[in-house]
């Protein structure tokens, strides 16, 4: 038990550093997810390839050679200079916003034709349709693969110690190294990253139920 | 002086032709039947009009604009052309009330509370102010289809189009919708209704078109065409529907 109060303050420095993380990088991949899945279903072929190449570079490298190449490769240029935590977040931010992209334009596809074409005969404009009709049915049906995609991402997050960010598993180690209590101590940080994610999930679940289609 | 002219309209769907030389003209607060076997393309001309379709070719002009002019803004057009769809397509999403309401507030800019107090007047037309705040999965098959009605009509149309608004309801609810759809006749509504209802083409419409294989075969008032019909073709369909 002295183990653990000894690693507390380490490991709730490390969670606070693992939340900002995750939630500036989930808020980057859902703008990059939004605007890509949008780039895919336009009738400009130009967006399309765009899309089309970052969700596959993305979805075809391993997420670790990634935020090497972000942060080992890119800062070797002289007009880039990124610190830790910001290559940290753009990695799972860019990493994610390929995944959420594919959600977002299957349930974007999911929806009926005939939606669209009432909205249009309306008057509507191919944007307030999205807006208005589109999106907010497409939204219910992708929140349980969306809830998926952001506890995998924040699962990532624990990646970026590798890079030295003072996250939740590196502070594992700092504590880990100060105590030499190694069941404990990643015990711990496991059971704090289960909470964390079931914290998520009751989230969703609330989100699921407030939006439930009728 | 016509509000709906169609000349030399032609649709293909990639190497499928499915309208070949349609020529029409509409008048104002005229009722138009469009029948005949499906296949036919009666949906697609019908769909042609507020161009759901891309049109291949020809000239649609509705209310003076050439809706096949690029430089024509078709959203300004649409306002002017309500459609009711055989699924009815209601927004799931939205109550009755919001359904009705979305496109004056958000296309038109009308304020929520007279868009409200409109929405209100045209379902209760519609048989259907009590429903005001329910959502379409509560709703009958007919009273889904009186409330597309409605919804269509708040942005006060000129010109209403209708795709075989009754083949997907049971025999039961055609009636109700059937009713609705006579009562905007009589208000004098210009109305193009693509439809397997002889029995109401031959009622409330003022001339019925009779097409098949792509193109306009006949076209007469209704008790010449059904009576009096001038082409096989013709002849065979109405012998077996009516």
């Amino acid at each position: 038990m002295e183990a653990i109060v000894t690693a507390l303050p380490y490991l709730l420095d490390g969670l606070q550093v693992t939340l900002y993380i995750f939630v500036t990088a989930l808020i980057l991949g859902l703008i990059i997810g939004l605007i890509m899945a949008l780039f895919r279903l336009a009738p400009l072929k130009i967006l399309n390839w765009i899309a089309k190449i970052y969700i596959d570079a993305i979805r075809g490298t391993p997420i670790l050679v990634q935020l090497f190449f972000i942060y080992f490769g890119l800062n070797t240029l002289d007009w880039i200079s990124l610190d830790k935590t910001t290559a940290g977040i753009i990695t799972v931010g860019l990493n994610a916003g390929a995944y959420f992209a594919e959600i977002i334009r299957a349930g974007i596809q999911s929806i009926d034709k005939g939606q669209t074409e009432a909205a249009r005969s309306l008057g509507l404009t191919s944007s307030q349709n999205m807006r208005y009709v589109v999106l907010p049915q497409a939204f219910r049906r992708m929140l349980p693969t969306f809830t998926n995609q952001s506890i995998i991402s924040l699962k990532d997050t624990s990646l970026l110690s590798i890079i030295g960010i003072a996250d939740l598993t590196q502070q594992g180690e700092v504590a880990t190294a100060t105590t030499f209590e190694a069941f404990k101590i990643w015990f711990a940080v496991g059971v704090i990253y289960f909470i964390l994610i079931y914290l998520l999930s009751l989230l969703a679940n609330f989100l699921e139920r407030r939006f439930e289609l009728r | 002086m016509s509000i709906i002219q169609v000349t030399n309209l032609k649709k293909s769907f990639g190497t499928l032709e499915v309208l070949k030389d349609i020529n029409s003209e509409i008048k104002e607060k005229e009722v138009v039947c469009v029948i005949g076997p499906s296949g036919s393309g009666k949906s697609t001309f019908l769909r042609c009009l507020n161009k759901l379709e891309d049109i291949t070719s020809g000239h649609v002009i509705i209310d003076g604009h050439d809706i096949t002019d690029p430089k024509v803004n078709i959203n300004k057009v649409r306002q002017d052309v309500g459609m009711v769809f055989q699924g009815f397509n209601l927004f799931p999403h939205m109550t009755v009330l919001e359904n009705v309401t979305l496109a004056p507030t958000k296309v038109r800019s009308d304020k929520k509370e007279s868009a409200k107090s409109k929405a209100l007047d045209l379902l209760e037309k519609v048989g259907l102010k009590e429903k005001a705040n329910s959502y379409p999965g509560e709703l009958s098959g007919g009273q889904k289809q009186r409330v597309a009605i409605a919804r269509a009509l708040a942005m006060s149309p000129k010109i209403m189009l209708f795709d075989e608004p009754t083949s997907a309801l049971d025999p039961e609810m055609v009636g109700e919708v059937l009713e609705v759809m006579k009562q905007l006749a009589n208000d004098g509504m210009t109305m193009i209704v693509v439809t397997h209802e002889m029995g109401f083409a031959r009622e409330v419409g003022d001339r019925v078109i009779f097409m098949d294989g792509g193109y306009i075969v006949e076209e007469n008032i209704p008790n010449e065409l059904f009576g009096n019909p001038q082409h096989e073709r013709t002849k065979l369909f109405l012998s077996k529907v009516l």
